[in-house]
């Protein structure tokens, strides 16, 4: 009886959202920001993708708002769970060879390509929040394979977390001191376009996102994992 | 091109609706799992790399990692 009022609820409301949807005139013509984004984002931010230069430039005060929101996520996580005592040690099954040679062999390159997602965030599709959570998947796939060797180094994870929080305030604060006086300005010389070196402060920032991300998720992970 | 997505997008459905329905909670997890993975790579097809990389390590692996930490901690199967 439950399921099928779930499942009437569920019709009703796919219905009003296609009827809502229904009245958006989809790819008619470009609003008016987003033209100016996408004519004028490539001289202004130095970035080859576009999603980059807004997220990182014209909204970057937004993606601090972000990276708060899941740094206090992660704190009242901690929070909660540190109130539970832990359990006596259940007793797991060793995992096969196979299985633990193959998590050993996978885990560096996953890590690798989170740091290229992430470095290479102002050239290719990816940035910080995709770098860090395919990170945050190889430590996930650690502790599911082999997790009674291995554990995250947990003085490495809180150092990398606030110092990448760090360097994302202060390299906006240095905007707001240095040239156009504001939040977040690109200070630095945008540099050859479509090179890694380019787009002034977005690869940094990104970087430092990707390690507070990556860290971050990963010690949500460890947490859950240590409790159960 | 248009049957590749019509496919994806009943495979979805599928999965979604199946993972309403099974009293495994496991594999209502893997369903619902199978969801985000399909719904990112129908987000490249609509050229949008950046939200599929999004949802595929996060809607795919960490959100199913948490889940089955989850069910590892209490019952697996539904009353």
């Amino acid at each position: 009886m439950r399921k099928i009022i779930g499942i009437i609820l569920l019709i009703i409301i796919a219905w009003g959202i296609i009827i809502s949807l229904q009245k958006i005139p989809f790819g008619t013509s470009r609003a008016k920001v987003a033209d100016y984004y996408i004519n004028n984002g490539k001289e202004e931010t130095g970035a080859a993708n576009i999603v980059t230069s807004i997220v990182v430039s014209y909204r970057s005060f937004d993606t601090l708002g972000e990276v708060t929101i899941l740094f206090l996520a992660a704190i009242g996580l901690g929070a909660v769970l540190a109130t539970i005592k832990r359990k006596e040690e259940r007793k797991t099954e060793k995992a096969s060879l196979i299985l633990f040679t193959g998590c050993r062999f996978l885990f560096p390159p996953i890590l690798l390509f989170g740091a290229y997602i992430f470095i290479h965030g102002h050239l290719t599709p990816g940035g910080g929040f995709q770098g860090g959570a395919i990170i945050a998947s190889a430590f996930v796939l650690m502790y599911l394979g082999c997790h009674d060797k291995k554990k995250i180094n947990e003085t490495g994870s809180i150092i990398s977390e606030s110092l990448g929080g760090l360097v994302f305030v202060v390299i906006g604060l240095i905007g707001l001191a240095v040239g156009a006086h504001y939040f977040l300005n690109n200070f630095l010389p945008k540099g050859e376009f479509n090179t890694l070196l380019s787009a002034g402060i977005i690869p940094i920032i990104y970087i430092a996102i990707g390690f507070k991300v990556g860290a971050e998720l990963s010690k949500i992970i460890d947490l859950l994992m240590e409790e159960s | 091109m248009i049957l590749i997505v019509t496919f994806l997008v009943i495979a979805m459905l599928v999965a979604a609706v199946s993972a309403y329905f099974f009293h495994d909670l496991l594999s209502a997890v893997i369903a619902s799992c199978m969801v985000s993975l399909i719904a990112s790579a129908l987000f490249l097809f609509l050229h949008a790399p950046d939200v599929a990389m999004a949802e595929a390590s996060i809607g795919a692996a960490l959100v199913t990692a948490v889940f089955v930490i989850a069910i590892r901690r209490t019952k697996r199967y539904e009353e």
